[in-house]
């Protein structure tokens, strides 16, 4: 039986900057192993280091030394091509503000990833509704992001997010411009993403959206202070 | 990313910014409607010229009385004293290779057949005139040598004059009086058409210049036979400029002008003309040239003004692309694909609304207009490399963003 590999391996992790002359450790040294199929939270205050974490997982910045392994593949060393294929096979990205194209049908913006992949036609279209449907949003694939209410169009970005099929999906704090209704609605269809195998690390600053996933890495003065899974937090 | 696929999205990124997409081909659309227009008048016009010029005949000699230096007219054609018939007969002697001479002497007035009238031009000339001109008769007969010495009081007529006087029928044998002197239509001039200057060649009538002298033109100072220009063909395989020399000494002598001093009268060859022409076109093509690259670089700067503030508002959007695969060149083909096809798309707009321009000049303007492909092609070549050049800089500088820090731009 072969090894199971961990989504993410971050080793000895920092991300260091200079603000005029002082420094900014953003990251000082973090390690964090993330297996397939966790649905993990990454908590802590602003500047504490939870989206630089987020950000350099994902292959959209660098750190300043350590190492990131993402789906077994050392992101040390890769050009900027590569890390471009890398974040359109195996990462799929959702933000706080949806990003989605304004004026471009949900399907168009669902397809986006694929034409990076150069998939198109049939096969395109018929990956696209059923990231579609997964979200639960088939009936409204043709209209514009404007025609749709928040929390519907963070599930188009979720939609947009799964097409390709990742292997993990980065959420950005993906409630913070939702109502509390919508919220609970996104953490839903997260959680059931995650019955059905997917891997998923959510950045929030909220306890009760963190407390949708099954473990919570608390970050602070860019270290984990503190990593809680499910059920220990249910004895706590 | 295919292509194809990356031409597709940068097509809906100028779908989806309308105004702004039109605004910027503004300037493209502009300079390259200004262009065609130029270019398609200035085509027309030395089309015309040429035409002109072929109808005269390229082995054609024209001497007038005047002189005319190089620097400037120093007095004008006519005002000096005329040539006559023994200066033609002494040309036709002792000039070896001139294939045909003839005098002209113009007068004009009315011309009447039954109850309708015509006002034109009517020139005396010798038989050889046909040949000298290269100007047959369509219908009836050439004026002959025997018409001129017998004064006979005949005429051919040109087609615009036998349209207007006898409408369809024939008009030959028929008689007309002009200047009240009746003359027999002996034949009709195949058609020429416009000259260089727009006027109708058609709208003439040759009589013998024998009688024209006597019966229509008036005494000319104190020569007895005036002649006030000739036209001369040279034989074929002749050396234009070597005739042309030979002319002008035959009448110097005649003139008792001694060689080297200025000489009161002009005899132009046709390839001056086209030399005068040719000079002409190439600096109306130079300025054609210039103001097209001006126009199109003020174009440019505009796409390329457009393009770096939409690299700039749509930042975020650049950093979504790149978060969900999109590699740098992928951005840089999208954004370079979108400025050539703002420049072609501006481009083909301004080829329509330079034709219609010119269309509107041809049509009010009665102005000869051609479109020569040529500066179809370059004016979509052109503003499509206009495109590639100012959108270059914009869309590399969106290819080279940082994935987060455009992402993260407000």
């Amino acid at each position: 039986m072969s090894e199971i590999i961990p989504v993410i391996e971050a080793r000895g992790l920092y991300r260091h900057y200079y603000q005029g002359s002082q420094v900014v450790k953003a990251l000082d040294g973090v390690d964090v192993t993330i297996m397939p199929g966790e649905f993990v939270a990454v908590m802590g205050p602003s500047g504490s280091g939870k989206s630089t974490f987020m950000n350099i997982c994902g292959a959209l910045d660098q750190p300043s030394g350590g190492s990131v392994k993402l789906d077994g593949r050392d992101l040390a060393g890769m050009s900027r091509d590569d890390l471009a294929d890398l974040r359109n096979e195996v990462i799929g990205f959702v933000f706080q503000q949806f990003n989605l194209l304004p004026r471009t049908s949900a399907i168009a913006n669902v397809m986006l990833p694929l034409r990076y992949a150069g998939i198109s036609g049939p096969d395109a279209v018929a990956l696209c509704e059923r990231a579609l449907t997964a979200v639960d949003l088939y009936q409204r694939m043709d209209h514009h992001p404007n025609e749709l209410s928040g929390g519907q169009q963070q599930r188009v970005a979720i939609a947009r997010a799964l097409v390709t099929n990742p292997k993990l999906i980065f959420a950005d704090e993906p409630t913070g411009a939702l109502d509390s209704v919508t919220t609970v609605e996104v953490l839903k269809l997260f959680q059931r993403l995650n019955a059905e195998g997917m891997t998923i690390v959510m950045v929030t600053h909220d306890a009760d959206v963190a407390a949708y996933a099954s473990r919570c890495l608390h970050f602070k003065d860019g270290r984990i202070i503190d990593d809680v899974r499910q059920s220990e937090r249910a004895a706590q | 990313m295919t292509l194809f696929a990356t031409i597709i999205v940068a097509l809906e990124a100028l779908r989806l910014n309308a105004l702004r997409t039109t605004l910027a081909m503004l300037g493209i659309i502009i300079g390259v409607a200004a262009v065609i227009t130029m270019a398609s008048i200035s085509t027309g016009a030395s089309q015309r010229v040429e035409q002109f010029i072929s109808s005269l005949g390229t082995n054609l000699l024209i001497a007038r009385p005047g002189s005319s230096g190089m620097g400037g007219r120093q007095s004008g054609a006519g005002t000096s004293q005329s040539f006559e018939e023994k200066d033609v007969t002494a040309l036709r002697n002792r000039v070896a290779d001139i294939a045909a001479i003839s005098g002209v002497v113009n007068g004009s007035g009315a011309i009447v057949y039954g109850n309708k009238n015509w006002q034109t031009g009517v020139q005396g000339v010798h038989a050889d005139y046909h040949v000298a001109r290269a100007w047959d008769v369509a219908e009836g007969s050439r004026l002959t040598d025997e018409d001129i010495r017998r004064k006979a009081k005949v005429a051919v007529i040109g087609k615009t004059i036998a349209t207007e006087l006898f409408g369809g029928q024939s008009p030959i044998g028929e008689r007309i009086r002009i200047k009240n002197v009746p003359f027999e239509v002996i034949g009709v001039l195949e058609e020429k058409g416009q000259s260089g200057m727009g006027r109708d060649q058609d709208d003439t009538i040759l009589v013998p210049i024998s009688t024209a002298r006597t019966r229509l033109a008036g005494r000319e100072g104190s020569v007895a036979e005036p002649v006030q220009m000739m036209f001369i063909s040279v034989r074929d395989g002749a050396s234009m400029a070597r005739v042309q020399e030979e002319v002008e000494a035959v009448l110097m002598e005649r003139r008792n002008i001694r060689p080297g001093d200025q000489a009161d009268f002009d005899v132009r060859n046709m390839s001056e003309f086209i030399q005068a022409r040719t000079a002409t076109q190439n600096t109306m093509g130079m300025l054609l040239a210039t103001s097209a690259a001006i126009s199109l670089v003020v174009g440019g700067i505009g796409i390329m003004n457009i393009m770096l503030v939409s690299v700039t508002e749509r930042t975020r959007e650049i950093g979504l692309r790149m978060a969900v695969g999109a590699r740098g060149r992928d951005i840089l083909v999208q954004f370079l694909v979108e400025a050539i096809t703002l420049c072609l798309v501006g481009g083909l707009v301004g080829l329509a609304v330079g034709a219609l321009c010119s269309g509107l000049v041809a049509h009010y303007a009665e102005w000869p207009v051609v479109m020569d492909p040529v500066y179809v092609i370059l004016a979509l070549f052109g503003s499509a490399t206009v495109g590639l050049f100012f959108g270059f800089y914009p869309a590399r500088r969106a290819s080279k963003l940082n994935p987060i820090d455009a992402l993260r731009y407000e």
